[in-house]
C-alpha cells in the first residue's frame, strides 16, 4: 500500500534522514519506534510531502506521491495525527472536526461524525469549547478523531501517547486497534512508548539516527534484547 | 445636540468607508502575518475603476441608475480583484519563506509602482465626476437655520457597508472557506495537512480584502466625486491604524476601528479643527498603542497550545 524507498529528507543543510527503505501492507498495523530526534516524525512529515523527500521515492496505492503538494497528498487517502497534536486553538471541537473532513466525502459527514463521538464521548459533550482550552488528553482525542473524520484508508498516527496518563494511554491504543480491525484501516504509528507500540503493531521498525535499523514482527522485536536494552528498560509489566 | 447628530452621521459614513478598507489589511495579517503596504492602492485603483466604468455607463446613456450602479459596483470589484491577485502572485509569493522585512520592502515597492502607474495612465490631475445620487433627508431644523441633514448617499454608503460586514462575518464563521481561512491564519502547516490548498486560500483572502476595498473606492467615488492618484495612500494609512486599532487580525477590530477613526476625524472638524483631523487620529492610535498594544479587540500574542 505504502512503499517508501531510499528517502533522504533534509532541513536546510541538515540531512534528517539517510536513505529510508519502508513497506506497509493494506490493513497492518505498523509501528516505528526509536529514540528522540531519530527522525521519526519527519519520515511522517516526509510522507506528507512537508518537507519534500530530497530523493528517493514514495509511492502510495500504485501512485508516486513524492512530488505531490502536501493537500493533494492527503486527498489521496491518507491523514496525520501530527506530533505536538496541533489543534487548531481557535476553533471549537466541531469546526476542529469539520476541517478534518474536507478531504472526506460530505455526505458521510454526520455519519463520520457519530463514528468520532462514539470513540471519544468525551469530545460530544465538549463540542461547543475551543480546542485550546482543551487538556492535553482532550486535545489528543481530537487530534485522532480529527484525522478519522476524512475516512482515510491509512492513518499516521505521531506519539498518540506523550504525555498522556497510563489510563489514556491505554484507551487511545484501544480505540485504535478497534478501528483497524472494524474498517480494516491500516495504521502507521510512531511511538516512543515502545512496549504498547510493539504488542499493538503486526511489525515494527527501529530506527536510529535517520536509518532503519531494524524490523521484524511486533512479537520478534518485543522479545529481541537489543530491542529490550535500548527502548524497553523498566517498560515491561 | 444637532451639530452632534450632524457630525455623528458625518463620522460614520466616513468610519463605514475606512471600516472596508481596513478589513483588508487584517484579513492578511492574520493569514500571513505581514502588512500589505500596497492595500491603499488597490483601493484608489477601485476608485479609479468605478470611475472610469460610470463614464462609460454614462456616455452609453439609458437605463436605471441603481442598475447602472450596480453593474459599476461589480464590474469594480472583480477587476479590483484582479489587481488584488495579481499583487500576492508577484510580490508576496515568492517571497513567503523570506524574512518579513523582505515582504514588507515588497510591499512598499508595489505600493509605489501602482501609485505611479495610475498617475502615468491617468494623469496626475484630479478626476471629478457629476453626482449621480443626490437628494437627502432633513432631520433636525434648529430656529438657527442649521439643518441636520442626512443624504441618500450617505444612507447608501452605511447600508451597504452593514450588509457586507455582516455577509462577511458569516462567511467567515460559517462557510468552509471561511474555516479554511481562520484555519491558515492558526496553523498553515495542519491546514494543509487536512487538503487545504494553502496558496489558493491566501489568493482568495487578498482577492476578498481587493473585492471590499474596491466598494469603499466606489462609494469614495459617488461620495465625494473627486479623486487622484494619491488618495491611496492617506486612506490606507488612516485605514491601517483602525486596523491596529481595533486589533490587527480581528474582523470586528477591524470595522470598529474604522467607525472609530471615522468618528475622532469627524468630531474633531466639527468641534476644533479641520486642519489637525489627522494628528487627533494617529494621535489615538499612539495612545492606545502604548496603553493597549494589542489594540482593542486584538489578543495576545501568546496562547495556551
Amino acid at each position: 500500500m505504502l512503499s517508501i524507498s531510499d528517502v533522504h529528507t533534509f532541513y536546510g543543510h541538515i540531512e534528517a534522514l539517510h536513505g529510508v527503505d519502508l513497506e506497509i501492507k493494506e490493513g497492518e498495523i505498523v509501528t516505528l519506534i526509536g529514540a528522540n530526534g531519530a527522525g521519526k516524525s519527519t519520515l511522517l512529515m516526509t510522507i506528507c510531502g512537508d518537507p519534500r523527500a530530497h530523493s528517493g521515492q514514495i509511492v502510495f496505492q500504485g501512485r508516486d506521491i513524492t512530488r505531490l503538494p502536501t493537500h493533494e497528498i492527503m486527498r489521496c487517502g491518507i491523514a496525520h495525527s501530527p506530533e505536538g497534536r496541533r489543534i487548531f486553538p481557535r476553533m471549537t471541537i466541531l469546526e476542529n472536526l469539520q476541517m478534518g473532513a474536507i478531504t472526506g466525502n460530505p455526505d458521510r459527514f454526520d455519519q463520520n461524525l457519530e463514528r468520532v463521538f462514539g470513540l471519544f464521548p468525551i469530545l460530544q459533550e465538549r463540542g461547543g469549547q475551543r480546542g485550546g482550552t482543551l487538556s492535553g488528553g482532550e486535545q489528543q482525542m481530537l487530534a485522532i478523531a480529527r484525522a478519522l473524520m476524512s475516512e482515510p484508508t491509512l492513518l499516521l498516527l505521531d506519539e498518540p501517547s506523550l504525555g498522556l496518563a497510563p489510563l489514556i494511554v491505554r484507551q487511545i491504543f484501544d480505540v485504535i486497534r478497534d478501528i483497524n480491525q472494524s474498517s480494516g484501516m491500516t495504521v502507521f504509528l510512531v511511538e516512543q512508548n515502545a512496549f504498547h507500540a510493539l504488542r499493538l503493531a503486526d511489525r515494527g521498525y527501529v530506527m536510529v539516527n535517520g536509518e532503519i535499523s531494524m524490523t521484524g514482527s511486533g512479537k520478534d522485536l518485543l522479545n529481541d534484547p537489543e530491542v529490550q536494552r535500548a527502548y524497553l528498560e523498566g517498560a515491561v509489566g | 445636540m444637532e451639530y452632534f447628530l450632524q457630525q455623528l452621521i458625518n463620522g460614520l459614513t466616513l468610519g463605514a468607508i475606512y471600516g472596508l478598507i481596513a478589513i483588508g489589511y487584517t484579513m492578511v495579517y492574520g493569514i500571513i502575518g505581514m502588512i500589505n503596504f500596497a492595500h491603499g492602492e488597490i483601493y484608489m485603483i477601485g476608485a479609479f475603476i468605478s470611475l472610469i466604468s460610470i463614464m462609460l455607463l454614462e456616455s452609453l446613456a439609458g437605463g436605471s441608475v441603481i442598475v447602472a450602479l450596480f453593474v459599476v459596483l461589480i464590474v469594480a470589484m472583480i477587476l479590483t480583484s484582479l489587481y488584488g491577485w495579481a499583487l500576492e502572485r508577484i510580490a508576496y509569493r515568492p517571497l513567503r519563506s523570506s524574512p518579513r522585512l523582505a515582504a514588507l520592502i515588497s510591499a512598499i515597492g508595489m505600493s509605489i509602482a501602482l501609485g505611479n502607474y495610475i498617475q502615468l495612465t491617468q494623469g496626475a490631475r484630479n478626476k471629478t465626476l457629476q453626482p449621480i445620487v443626490q437628494g437627502n433627508l432633513e432631520l433636525m431644523k434648529r430656529d438657527d437655520g442649521f439643518t441636520v441633514v442626512l443624504s441618500y448617499m450617505q444612507i447608501g454608503i452605511i447600508v451597504t457597508t452593514i450588509v457586507l460586514m455582516a455577509a462577511f462575518s458569516l462567511m467567515i464563521a460559517k462557510t468552509s472557506l471561511g474555516r479554511a481561512q481562520r484555519a491558515c491564519e492558526q496553523d498553515r502547516t495542519m491546514a494543509s495537512l487536512l487538503g487545504v490548498n494553502v496558496d489558493r486560500t491566501i489568493s482568495l483572502t487578498f482577492v476578498m480584502g481587493a473585492a471590499l476595498a474596491a466598494v469603499a473606492g466606489f462609494l469614495v467615488v459617488l461620495y465625494y466625486g473627486v479623486i487622484d492618484f494619491y488618495i491611496g495612500f492617506l486612506a490606507g494609512i488612516k485605514a491601517f491604524t483602525a486596523a491596529v486599532l481595533g486589533g490587527i487580525g480581528s474582523i470586528p477590530g477591524a470595522m470598529l476601528g474604522g467607525l472609530l477613526i471615522g468618528l475622532i476625524e469627524a468630531f474633531w472638524s466639527g468641534y476644533f479643527s479641520i486642519e489637525y483631523k489627522d494628528v487627533a487620529a494617529f494621535a489615538i492610535l499612539v495612545l492606545v498603542l502604548i496603553f493597549r498594544p494589542t489594540g482593542l479587540l486584538g489578543r495576545p500574542e501568546v496562547e495556551k497550545v
